[in-house]
């Protein structure tokens, strides 16, 4: 694990949320891939079986924030200013994965987009997130 | 009174004696201590109490932002049942949240959310989140939904379903 990777490790570890829901990541290099191990918590709907869409947008949240915290050198985490999820596909009763591009990472301002998935199959997104994130230290 | 408003008011009705059960029966809404507070016509009200474990802000205490997108999210499904004039089950499609200010540590957020408008297929909502007043907002959120027909797909909705059985549904 690159010293940066093991920042941001220590950074999920303290934080509580990050805790609450047990998100995992892998790092390649300063590209991340997060995973969420399934819980019952996590459901939206029993009938259907399907994840809360509160839930998997805030794990797409914090996977644009451990992606920026990542390949960046700040030494707090970005602070959400705005995010549009679009659900695109029923996310089903098991483990999410997802990864985020960040678009633009300037002196103040982030715009990242995160994508999530089920099982083997990346190219079906289930989830996207597109957010902007205030990067500024004295912000 | 037409039958379409007698409708909707039985439905109001059948929300607000199973408000209870609304989010109960969510697990989701249940993990993070989401409370209904109230009902009205095309309005929903709820609470979300300060907790610990859901802190994204070690240094601060401040609730992790994807608390509030959750209860928006909820709350903006809720009120949209409010407004229909049949039980009817919906697909969040989008959700914009903008994050106006950090919640205060310690404090309860209360949020309210209003389905503005309703087509054969679409809901669409705005949701604010506050601690004391919509004047000082913590953050909003503007939501389209899909509505599904019920009999296809299962509501997930304990009100929704008890309506369902009592109107008989749409075939």
């Amino acid at each position: 694990m690159s010293p940066r990777a093991a920042q941001l490790q220590a950074f999920l570890d303290r934080t509580p949320f990050a805790r609450f829901i047990g998100m995992e990541f892998t790092a390649d290099g300063d590209k991340l891939i997060a995973r969420l191990p399934f819980q019952e918590k996590f459901i939206g709907n029993r009938a259907i079986n399907a994840l809360h869409g509160g839930a998997t947008g805030a794990f797409l949240e914090l996977t644009a924030v451990a992606q920026v915290y990542l390949q960046s050198d700040l030494q707090r985490p970005p602070k959400p200013i705005n995010l549009t999820i679009d659900y695109l596909r029923s996310a089903k009763g098991e483990d999410l994965y997802a990864r985020a591009i960040v678009h633009k990472l300037g002196r103040r301002m982030a715009s990242v987009r995160a994508e999530a998935w089920q099982g083997d199959h990346p190219e079906k997104i289930v989830t996207a997130l597109q957010a902007h994130f205030l990067v500024a230290e004295d912000g | 009174m037409s039958e379409e408003n007698e409708r909707q008011d039985m439905m109001l009705n059948l929300m607000q004696q199973n408000a209870q059960r609304i989010m109960s029966t969510v697990p989701w809404a249940q993990a993070l201590g989401f409370e209904l507070t109230g009902i009205e016509k095309g309005r929903a009200f709820a609470k979300v109490g300060w907790r610990e474990d859901l802190v994204g802000d070690p240094d601060t205490g401040v609730i992790y932002g994807g608390v509030l997108t959750a209860l928006l999210d909820n709350l903006s499904g809720v009120c949209i049942n409010t407004a229909l004039n049949k039980p009817m089950s919906m697909a969040t499609l989008d959700l914009r949240i903008d994050y106006m200010r950090p919640a205060d540590k310690g404090r309860d957020i209360l949020a309210e959310a209003e389905c503005y408008h309703i087509t054969r297929n679409v809901a669409f909502t705005h949701a604010w989140a506050y601690h004391e007043s919509r004047d000082k907002v913590i953050a909003t959120a503007a939501g389209t939904f899909a509505l599904n027909d019920i009999s296809r797909w299962a509501s997930g909705n304990a009100a929704m379903d008890i309506a369902n059985k009592m109107l008989g549904g749409e075939k």
